[in-house]
């Protein structure tokens, strides 16, 4: 974790603070424990940031999440350029308690938007992205017969936010469809075979600073150890827009074959 | 692509759940103050719901304050004639809340060809006008309706 706080720490000295201001409030969303602007699980189409068309942003997070038999540590950060393109790095370190060891696993990612507003067009926002995973800690996939440790995950996300929708409350919807060979999201390798997996997200604002909502992603059993899908549910705070805080249950049922993993998480994050 | 069927089933009735959690919450909110229509109005529609003609000017005028001290986009409106102006919005946002009245100002794209109005610009205002229906104690619903109405007229705004 010291390792982290430093980069972390490096990288805001290293980068010229922008103030970007450009999007309203909560818009960007929050950071996904792979680093990407979205949900906690998922991607969405939005990018990191407040910058909007002549600005760019910088952003730092760190989350941390409780499981019965884990515990998870992400700290990474973000570079929105004029709500075009977003770069993100994060740094995971899943804590494995019955095995009293720890894997860690690198992700730089890129997203572009490639079509509207989640405010203000008519269809619903779109972006690419790519994460690109680099299992660190190597020795629990290789125990499994796993030869692959890096790989990408390539996704496609559209999010729509329906102003006054429901009772004059905002709601929100994202739909991401991930190209994926991850083993448990990458902490126990890849496989050779990728699939297509849909993940969704849904929220509503309760006012202009708090939103609730849920979130499901599927994943792939490529090793068949009866990888679960993955849902939580969560409450997301944006006081202003340099801070944001967001807490959530999860329930990822079945995590490395070890059952009934549910739990707390709690993300942090500041943006300039 | 069964698994892509079941999570837009899924989402489908995820957003139905938050619906109606945010429904149970409107129903417990009713109880705060709001302006009361006058009589023979329907009172459903969002004009009455914003306080009627009164309602309205309040909104406006907050608004042209809040312009008036805000750096990033008072400039567009140094040149602006304030009186012209605030009749012209008052009439406008009253027709678009469904008011007695018709807006019969230029058009949206002739009043801001030439302006070049940013995408950040554009959302400055609309969070001016949320802070004054913050001030003037608006429920968030009635403030989302307003801020409904108006978002689609950026396309006639920006950029031209």
């Amino acid at each position: 974790m010291k390792r982290i706080s430093l980069l972390f720490v490096f990288f805001i000295w290293l980068v010229p603070v922008g103030y970007a201001k450009g999007k309203i409030l909560a818009t960007p969303g929050v950071s996904t424990f792979e680093g990407s602007a979205g949900g906690g699980l998922v991607p969405w189409a939005q990018l990191a940031g407040y910058d909007s068309e002549d600005e760019y942003s910088t952003t730092g997070f760190c989350t941390r999440a409780g499981l019965k038999d884990f515990d998870l540590s992400v700290c990474g950060v973000q570079l929105g350029l004029y709500d075009r393109i977003e770069m993100s790095a994060a740094k995971q370190s899943l804590g494995v308690q019955p095995l009293g060891l720890a894997i860690e696993q690198d992700i730089w990612g890129i997203k572009t938007r490639l079509y509207g507003d989640i405010i203000y067009s008519k269809w619903p926002q779109v972006s690419f992205g790519v994460q690109h995973k680099r299992l660190q800690d190597r020795a629990v996939a290789a125990s499994l017969g796993v030869s692959q440790f890096s790989a990408n995950d390539y996704y496609i996300s559209a999010s729509k936010l329906h102003l006054a929708a429901a009772s004059g409350y905002h709601l929100f919807w994202n739909l991401t469809l991930r190209r994926t060979a991850a083993i448990e999201t990458g902490f126990l390798g890849f496989s050779s075979d990728a699939q297509w997996q849909p993940e969704v997200s849904a929220a509503a604002f309760l006012n202009h600073e708090f939103a609730i909502g849920m979130e499901y992603r599927t994943k792939p059993d490529e090793l068949a150890i009866g990888e679960s899908h993955w849902r939580d549910l969560f409450i997301a705070w944006f006081p202003n827009k340099q801070v944001n805080v967001t807490f959530a249950y999860l329930d990822f049922k079945q995590v490395a074959a070890i059952p009934q993993q549910n739990g707390w998480y709690l993300s942090l994050s500041g943006s300039f | 692509m069964s698994q892509l069927n079941q999570a837009l089933l899924l989402s489908a009735n995820l957003l139905k759940t938050l619906s109606s959690i945010v429904l149970v919450g409107l129903i417990l909110s009713c109880s705060s103050q709001q302006p009361i229509p006058s009589c023979g109005e329907n009172p459903n529609t969002l004009y009455a719901k914003l306080g009627s003609q009164a309602g309205i000017e309040k909104i406006v005028d907050g608004l042209i304050q809040a312009i008036g001290r805000d750096q990033q986009i008072f400039h567009y409106f140094r040149e602006a004639n304030v009186s012209h102006f605030r009749a012209g919005l008052i009439q406008h946002f009253c027709d678009i809340a469904n008011g007695p009245c018709r807006y019969q100002g230029d058009s949206m794209q002739q009043i801001h060809t030439g302006m070049n109005i940013s995408e950040g610009d554009f959302n400055r205002l609309v969070e001016l006008l949320i802070e004054v229906l913050e001030q003037l104690d608006y429920d968030i619903p009635i403030q989302n309706q307003l801020i409904a109405r108006l978002a689609p007229l950026r396309s006639q705004v920006i950029k031209i």
